[in-house]
């Protein structure tokens, strides 16, 4: 369905013409993407996150260069030992993305879709991207006003383990938790979609500390239990990965298996909150349409319920939930989301290996849903929220398509209004 | 804690607040480092509002914060890497220990001794420098000069912290006697022959923050890696500034080549008398400064067989540059070195034991640092389309210190009668008259973007100003 990428990315390289080879970047890259051989300090591109530590200690300004390149042509580690200037920019084709909706996404070193950055422009964690090519940039417009960065990786709050339950069968092979941290006394105001991130204690094999990873939180603004100072955090465990690839890049597995066996009592240091878009409504006619998959469900836990304890003061939009997971067995929340009440929210789940039954992934669900589905993207007060694995946005997004033209609403301006008007959101990862 | 508490007299990221002891001490000694500063510092500049890049934090997100500084109002102060206590020590009898925290008191002397000699080099250079303002290039440049001062004076701050805070009495006699010795006086000189040396000219200026910084990159990194914490997370923190410094040095003199090559394009010429007329330095004239600075910085390296060496290695005081990637024991009770030595007229290699060869390791890899930085210099002069090369000496010319100590060794390295070594002098190092002649080419520009004519404008500016911003206002 979609023809291959053409992505561009801002590579970072140092101008050999410049530097003075002090090493100050090399030391201070907390990924270990600059090296060097007796002629160039280089950067290397796969490494490379655009966290932007090295910019302000380099003394030349030498390595504050970019380069928009085809990413598959990105200039090589090998290539930059041997230059004795920096290439020209050269002239990059790329496609409008408004009007071809399965070609280019164009990544930009500090664009929408660039982890969240602490104040310094250093990301502040691994994990999640917001779509803001093909979602919304801006959240809905009767969206509570976040708040963001009140904590980071120099000043990180600390949490208690107030819970930690296994959501998925023993007996099965994914291992979801349920953890809830609680922030006691300590303000951490944070709201549905919006995530956080945990700092893993130890350190990695070159002796520095492991990086942040960021979840959704799975609970309403208000706490996991009401009233109370605390969230709840939906975490896979990630097995047999720990440990840094042949790049030097960490594996990961080191955090959702730190929180996964994390007891009650534990202390675990958080930085966020993060998230400025992927926000819900609080007017009480907007219709929530969520689709997810597996621990992407966090942020619809967290908008459901807050709903759901919402519901008596006359709410009166539609939810609309599709579900998928490998099996009901691996499917989060699924004893709870069953017994919520069949007017309140709509569920419908996708399986993809359910023994004995054919895969199902969630556009097709949508697909058989369709006269609903049309119904929600017709009304104007309809939000849509997609969260995931990175895969599933294509399909989602071919599904929806194709469902608006057949019931008469064409996809095109349906969907730009959508985006424009904070009605349209995508986190995957 | 990384962020650096200015609130206090002193800012400082070590608590200073909670050791009044040492506070008191430390306020007792900031009048005489200001004394010291007006009276010594960069002359006719303490009314001057600079734009200078002061550190608010020791991470790389907070160390550079810009603002106009009037340099005796400077927040000079005490700035130390963040502590890991289970650091263990990576080298020598005591390696796998964990780090010292206060001195040990067999090797209290040798530290002293150490931090002595490594603080005293910083007031030093800028009492050396400190006529350089008047005659300054552009603004541009005295900004940069300024810069470097203000840092050295930290960086005695950093020195005389560790005097204080570790040594008792000694330390703090130690302390005031820094204050009170002069670069190049007769009767209480400083204690490295190079800084005592008089820096007359802004190419000197440039060759010696270029050769004799990167010394100082050399020293600070091999104590960096010290098994006395305090120190090695002190000399960390003051290798970030050294960075700069070595920038000023190395595009100062790749700027002056420029703007030479740039002549003798135009002038279609390489006689040194044409382009001197016309106000530039010939490349001949930088190649006897370089072979000058260079030697003269080779022999702050010691003497290439020591004992001490050996002692302040084994000890775990002092590793070697970048110790911990080396790949060898870390004890070095088998290890070996190839020195040079002359013997019959002839350079001959002999095997000594690597321990008390570290000078040596130290020095070769400075050789090797400072060597590609001339490599960039010939690009400039390669891009200009010009055939000359500049090139580094051997490491045996005109030596005042170890084995080659007086022997006559030419800088293509011969070994050369008494005869042949004076007659070379003329061309292998900077003359009196090519002193003079350097020297004459010397005023003061005050303009702004406006830069000397033997000197090309910097390619951008400092901290992404434009190159002609106001870099320093009189006032």
């Amino acid at each position: 369905m979609s023809g291959a990428s053409l992505v561009v990315l801002k590579q970072h390289l140092i101008d050999p013409e410049v530097c003075i080879r002090c090493n100050t970047c090399e030391e201070t890259c907390p990924v270990g993407a600059i090296t060097h051989d007796s002629a160039n300090y280089v950067v290397n591109a796969d490494t490379c996150n655009a966290c932007m530590a090295c910019i302000s200690p380099c003394p030349t300004g030498s390595i504050d260069n970019w380069r928009s390149v085809i990413k598959t042509e990105a200039y090589s580690v090998a290539d930059q030992y041997t230059w004795t200037e920096l290439p020209k920019q050269g002239a990059i084709a790329t496609v409008d993305v408004v009007d071809a909706p399965d070609a280019s996404r164009v990544l930009s070193a500090q664009g929408v879709d660039a982890p969240p950055l602490e104040a310094d422009n250093r990301p502040a964690a691994e994990g999640i991207d917001v779509d803001g090519v093909r979602g919304s940039r801006l959240p809905p417009w009767s969206a509570a006003h976040p708040y963001v960065n009140l904590y980071t990786h120099k000043t990180p709050i600390k949490a208690t383990v107030a819970g930690n339950y296994r959501l998925t069968a023993e007996s099965g092979d994914t291992d979801v938790h349920h953890v809830v941290l609680d922030f006691g006394q300590v303000p951490f105001p944070i709201l549905e979609g919006q995530s956080v991130a945990v700092l893993p204690p130890g350190t990695m094999a070159d002796g520095r500390p492991h990086h942040a990873r960021q979840y959704s939180v799975a609970s309403p603004r208000n706490g996991e239990r009401p009233g109370y100072n605390n969230l709840s955090l939906t975490v896979k465990r990630v097995k047999g990965q720990t440990g840094t690839d042949a790049r030097g890049v960490e594996r990961d597995g080191v955090c959702s298996n730190y929180l996964c066996d994390a007891k009650k009592g534990d202390v675990v240091q958080v930085i966020g909150p993060f998230g400025t878009t992927f926000l819900m409504p609080n007017h009480p006619a907007s219709n929530l349409l969520m689709i997810c998959t597996g621990t992407g469900s966090a942020p619809m836990r967290g908008m459901t319920e807050y709903r759901r304890r919402k519901r008596l003061d006359g709410a009166t939009g539609k939810l609309m939930l599709f579900f998928g997971a490998r099996t009901k067995e691996e499917l989060p929340y699924f004893g709870p989301l069953m017994s919520l009440p069949k007017d309140f929210i709509d569920v419908s789940f996708a399986f993809s290996r359910a023994a004995g039954q054919p895969k199902r992934y969630v556009q097709d669900v949508l697909r058989e849903r369709a006269v609903d589905v049309a119904a929600l993207l017709r009304d104007s007060e309809t939000y849509i929220y997609v969260c995931g694995l990175k895969g599933m946005e294509d399909g989602v997004l071919q599904a929806l398509s194709e469902i608006a033209n057949q019931s008469g609403q064409a996809w095109e301006p349906l969907w730009r209004k959508l985006r424009d008007s904070g009605r349209l959101h995508f986190e995957t990862y | 804690m990384s962020d650096i508490n200015y609130s206090e007299k002193i800012p400082n990221n070590v608590n200073l607040a909670e050791d009044r002891t040492l506070q008191r001490a430390l306020e007792q000694w900031q009048p005489n480092y200001l004394a010291w500063w007006k009276d010594m510092g960069p002359e006719g500049s303490l009314s001057y509002d600079v734009y200078l890049r002061t550190a608010v934090s020791v991470d790389s997100g907070g160390w550079a914060n810009f603002g106009y500084v009037k340099m005796p109002d400077y927040r000079w102060g005490i700035f130390l890497t963040p502590a890991d206590a289970n650091r263990p020590i990576q080298f020598g009898e005591n390696k796998g220990k964990p780090v010292w925290q206060e001195v040990p008191g067999e090797y209290r002397a040798n530290l002293r001794r150490i931090i002595v000699t490594q603080g005293d080099t910083e007031p030093a250079s800028v009492e050396q420098q400190r006529h350089l303002g008047l005659t300054a290039p552009s603004l541009y440049d005295m900004r940069n000069l300024f810069q470097v001062n203000v840092e050295e004076g930290r960086h005695l701050w950093a020195m005389v912290y560790l005097l204080h805070k570790h040594f008792g009495r000694d330390g703090r006699e130690e302390a005031e006697a820094l204050l009170e010795r002069r670069s190049g006086d007769s009767d209480n000189p400083r204690i490295l022959g190079a800084f005592n040396e008089r820096t007359p000219d802004w190419l000197a200026f440039f060759m010696f923050t270029y050769f004799t910084d990167r010394d100082g990159k050399f020293q600070l990194s091999a104590l960096a890696e010290s098994g006395f914490d305090p120190l090695a997370r002190t000399t960390k923190f003051m290798l970030t500034e050294e960075a700069h410094h070595m920038f000023v040095g190395e595009s100062g003199v790749a700027r002056i080549i420029q703007r030479t090559c740039a002549v003798m394009n135009d002038l279609k010429t390489d006689d040194p008398k044409t382009l001197r007329a016309a106000g530039v330095i010939d490349l001949p004239t930088i190649q006897r400064y370089l072979n000058f600075h260079y030697s003269v910085t080779v022999d702050l390296f010691g003497a290439d067989l020591s004992s001490n060496a050996a002692t302040f290695y084994s000890a775990g005081l002092k590793g070697r540059y970048e110790e911990p990637k080396r790949p060898d024991d870390h004890v070095l009770t088998e290890a070996t070195y190839k020195l040079m030595d002359v013997r019959d007229g002839q350079f001959v290699e002999r095997e000594v034991p690597m321990l008390n060869a570290l000078n040596e390791v130290l020095r070769d890899d400075f050789i090797r640092d400072s060597v590609a930085g001339v490599g960039r210099w010939n690009k400039v002069i390669e891009k200009a389309g010009l055939p000359f090369r500049l090139t580094v000496p051997h490491k045996a010319f005109h030596r005042q210190i170890g084995t080659f100590a007086g022997t006559r060794v030419a800088p293509d390295g011969r070994i050369v009668d008494e005869a042949t070594w004076q007659r070379g002098q003329s061309e292998w190092l900077a003359t009196p008259e090519d002193r003079a002649f350097v020297s004459s080419l010397m005023g003061r520009v005050t303009e702004v973007n406006k830069y000397a004519n033997f000197i090309a404008p910097p390619a951008i500016g400092v901290n992404k100003q434009p190159i002609d911003f106001e870099y320093v206002r009189f006032n």
